[in-house]
């Protein structure tokens, strides 16, 4: 491990119920000392920093913010296995910090009460308590310290109040280990928690608190890694839980009835307004939340998400784009006497580099939003409008922001799908946020509508080609998920009980904060991923690279030279060497077909040709197929490609030579023979193929880094067949239609 | 007795019983929605799902059926 865990550190772990403002307070006891990761296995954040209390630095991990520990979610399960120090390479805890909302004490402490049953020392951080002294709330904080029986700070996170005294307490209390004052639980729950420890055996050494766990949840992952089977689980359950039935409880609600129960007996005398109204809350929710002006607002504000996206990040992205192109032409020119390397540097090295590099503005600037939505609780109202759009398919309303900036870029709004709590709607999201019509895919649409629609059908055939490409993947996506959500993944579902937490103005050094951590989990995580994906593809294109391939493809070229011209074989090499303008085309056109030869004989110029006959019935000849097989790493670079398999060198999609060399193609064997190849069905096909299939290697990376390998593989195998089928059936229908 | 979905906005209700075998009940107890709470419907989404509750001072959003594990009664 690292210089952070080294054994014998002290750890104190932050829990709190969600919009508690922990990680805000975990931000001012850490400051940068950071670093973010997943826990190994599963989905779920690790957020590790370093806190210096009085005199000595100590471990801080923010737990995941959770309500209860029943383990209904992954978010949870991890909670109660990091605070059980039950977690694979995770310290004990020494200590608990346990971030409360002031102004909703009752609630909050629920999770304080059953955090105390574990047995472990607590501080209480009563955050946002100026929030709840101006909604009128009158509080002693000496009183409820004695009365909960563990030192209670009250803290404004965001203003920075209150943390010293904080870092002195924790100080303390690592010393003095004070307990929360615990439930006294009832004779029936202990005598159906010593049953239950009898019925698992000695082999699980499970504490009191863990076997109430099993008791108390409907369906707890502690008691699916018993190694029972579906008969004794039902069996010793069902009698163990006779117990509290006898004594007239419901065991399923036992534990919140009497929990609560005891918090009101532990805030007797507590000045708790039975509902605090938050005044300013809600007239900001009479508008945000209207049936018309909330649209309203809501639109124009994921118009601005998305412009922000879309737009603003191009000038960076530029600029990195601009940056790379230097630095392959400066090394580039260092390196001409060492071809391979020469090429593995600029393309390879410097290449794969740029491919992650030019993501980040837009990591950055959507977190940006994201994050600002988040802390000022306008996220949750957004979910809140949008649910029912994607209930439905198991979807929720949150995969909105990450579906919207898909239609920017798939990387950014996979990333988003982070803010969906429910494991399994997250997972739905990720796997159909590539179907979303990216930016990536424009340049291809315009190159093909433009060279093929348009000219025959005219402008309005060509704007409705475009618009249905883009709107082709989100339609797919639905049906789609569900799908997915039904028959594919196995995820626990958990509800869409989402809290709509009070407006606050969010904190920009929180936000800017989020911004960077995300933006390094980015660049260590994925950014590896897709730099070793891109050194894998450029060696690919370039190997194997035998001198003969450029010999003979000049030797044919200049043979085709002199029959082209009526010259001798010496007069086409002459004319080939002279110092005219001539033959400066001439000689960037053998560069171009000694490329290209090299392309075709390529690794993956081979994988090319022997995958051909699977894209014959999509209507594409090798060359396609070559220009597809190319382009799986990232879409657009079929363009690229096609310049070099057409001749035409440096293309973009405006390109007019480009456009006229694809219409001049045609079948030089097969039935078709001697028939163009760009026919509309097979240039339909293409779309399809391209708006559905997911050609990025960074998508297959980021969805790697969020919800790993497993995923990504099959994320990438689903679309690539579902692309290949619809544009099949494209080409094999148009054809008979037209 | 009445369902949670069945409530009109701006009614409120005590909270009677739970269906606290779904993993809806178990959040919603652990929120502190238990047997004698006070709860009201403050709204409804502009696509008529899902709903906003509030109970103990605290809003939260829940879909139509997931509110029907929830009998109240309405207050007087």
């Amino acid at each position: 491990m690292n210089e952070d865990t080294k054994p014998q550190a002290i750890t104190i772990g932050v829990v709190g119920n969600p919009n508690t403002g922990k990680t805000s307070l975990f931000n001012r006891l850490t400051g940068l000392r950071q670093r973010i990761g997943n826990y190994p296995g599963i989905t779920v954040e690790r957020k590790q920093g370093t806190a210096f209390l009085e005199n000595k630095a100590v471990t801080l991990i923010d737990l995941p913010g959770t309500y209860s520990l029943a383990s209904n979610s992954p978010d949870e399960e991890v909670v109660l296995d990091v605070l059980c120090g039950q977690m694979a390479k995770e310290q004990p805890i020494d200590l608990v910090l346990c971030v409360v909302d002031t102004s909703n004490l009752q609630r909050n402490l629920f999770l304080a009460t059953q955090i105390a049953d574990l047995g472990l020392p607590m501080v209480i951080a009563l955050n946002m308590w100026d929030e709840a002294e101006s909604n009128g709330v009158d509080l002693d904080i000496n009183q409820i310290s004695t009365q909960l029986g563990v030192p209670c700070v009250a803290t404004n996170a965001k203003k920075g109040t209150g943390v010293k005294t904080l870092q002195k307490v924790l100080q303390e209390a690592l010393e003095t280990q004070p307990r929360l004052n615990k439930t006294i639980w009832p004779k029936s729950v202990e005598d159906a928690t010593d049953y239950l420890r009898d019925a698992i055996g000695e082999k699980h050494n499970l504490s009191d608190a863990h076997l109430r766990r099993i008791l108390f949840d409907a369906e707890s992952s502690l008691t699916d890694k018993l190694g029972w089977t579906d008969v004794s689980k039902k069996h010793f359950l069902t009698e163990a839980r006779q117990f509290l039935l006898q004594d007239g409880l419901n065991p399923l609600a036992a534990e919140a009835l009497l929990q609560y129960k005891h918090i009101e007996k532990l805030l007797k005398g507590v000045d708790r307004k039975s509902v605090v109204r938050n005044q300013r809350t809600e007239s900001i929710d009479r508008i945000l939340m209207h049936r018309g002006w909330g649209l309203i607002v809501f639109g124009a504000l994921m118009y601005l998400v998305f412009q922000s996206v879309y737009s603003w990040s191009g000038p960076f992205m530029d600029v990195i784009d601009d940056g790379i192109g230097w630095l392959q032409g400066s090394v580039g020119s260092l390196l001409t006497n060492t071809p391979v390397l020469q090429s593995f540097i600029t393309d390879g090295v410097i290449g794969g580099i740029g491919a992650f590099l030019i993501f980040l503005p837009q990591i950055l600037i959507l977190f940006f939003f994201v994050a600002l939505l988040e802390d000022s609780g306008y996220m949750a109202r957004a979910a809140f409008l949008m649910d029912k759009l994607f209930s439905w398919c198991g979807l929720n309303g949150k995969s909105f922001v990450p579906m919207l900036s898909s239609y920017a870029c798939a990387i950014p709004g996979i990333m988003a799908a982070r803010t969906i709590e429910n494991p399994r709607a997250r997972l739905a999201t990720v796997l159909i946020a590539p179907l979303i019509s990216c930016s990536a895919r424009l340049p291809v649409y315009v190159l093909f509508i433009g060279a093929f629609i348009e000219p025959r059908y005219g402008p309005w055939w060509a704007g409705f080609t475009l618009f249905a490409m883009h709107l082709l993947g989100i339609l797919l996506s639905f049906p789609i998920s569900w799908i997915l959500t039904r028959f594919v993944v196995k995820t626990k579902s958990s509800p869409f009980v989402l809290e709509l937490p009070p407006y606050r103005a969010p904190k920009l050094n929180d936000v800017l904060h989020r911004m960077y951590l995300r933006g390094m989990d980015f660049l260590k995580t994925a950014g590896t991923i897709i730099f070793a994906m891109t050194i894998l593809v450029w060696a690919t294109l370039y190997f194997p690279r035998p001198e003969k391939v450029s010999q003979e493809t000049t030797q044919s070229f200049v043979t085709e030279l002199s029959a082209d011209r009526s010259i001798s074989v010496e007069q086409a090499n002459t004319l080939l060497q002279a110092k005219t303008e001539e033959s400066d085309a001439l000689r960037e056109d053998l560069n171009l077909a000694i490329e290209n030869a090299y392309v075709s004989q390529s690794y993956l110029g081979r994988v090319g040709k022997f995958l051909q006959p699977i894209f014959s019935p999509a209507g594409y000849d090798w060359k396609i197929t070559l220009g597809v097989m190319s382009s799986f790493p990232a879409r657009e670079v079929i363009i690229s490609t096609m310049g070099i398999i057409y001749r035409i060198g440096d293309a973009d999609e405006e390109s007019e030579s480009l456009r006229h060399a694809m219409a001049k193609q045609k079948w030089d064997n097969g039935p078709r023979k001697g028939q163009p190849i760009f026919t509309i069905p097979t240039v339909l096909s293409i779309l399809i193929f391209f708006a559905l299939c997911q050609q990025c290697a960074a998508t297959v990376g980021v969805i790697a880094q969020e919800i790993g390998w497993k995923w990504a593989v099959f994320s990438f195998s689903y679309m690539t067949i579902l692309a290949w089928v619809l544009a099949v059936a494209t080409y094999q229908i148009g054809m008979l239609l037209l | 007795m009445n369902t949670l979905r069945q409530l009109k906005v701006g009614t409120h209700a005590i909270v009677r019983q739970i269906e606290t075998s779904t993993v809806v009940g178990q959040r919603l107890l652990a929120l502190g929605v238990v047997p004698g709470t006070k709860i009201c419907v403050t709204k409804i989404a502009p696509l008529g799902d899902p709903m906003a509750i509030e109970f103990n001072g605290c809003n939260v959003s829940l879909r139509r059926q997931e509110a029907e594990g929830v009998f109240v009664e309405m207050e007087s």
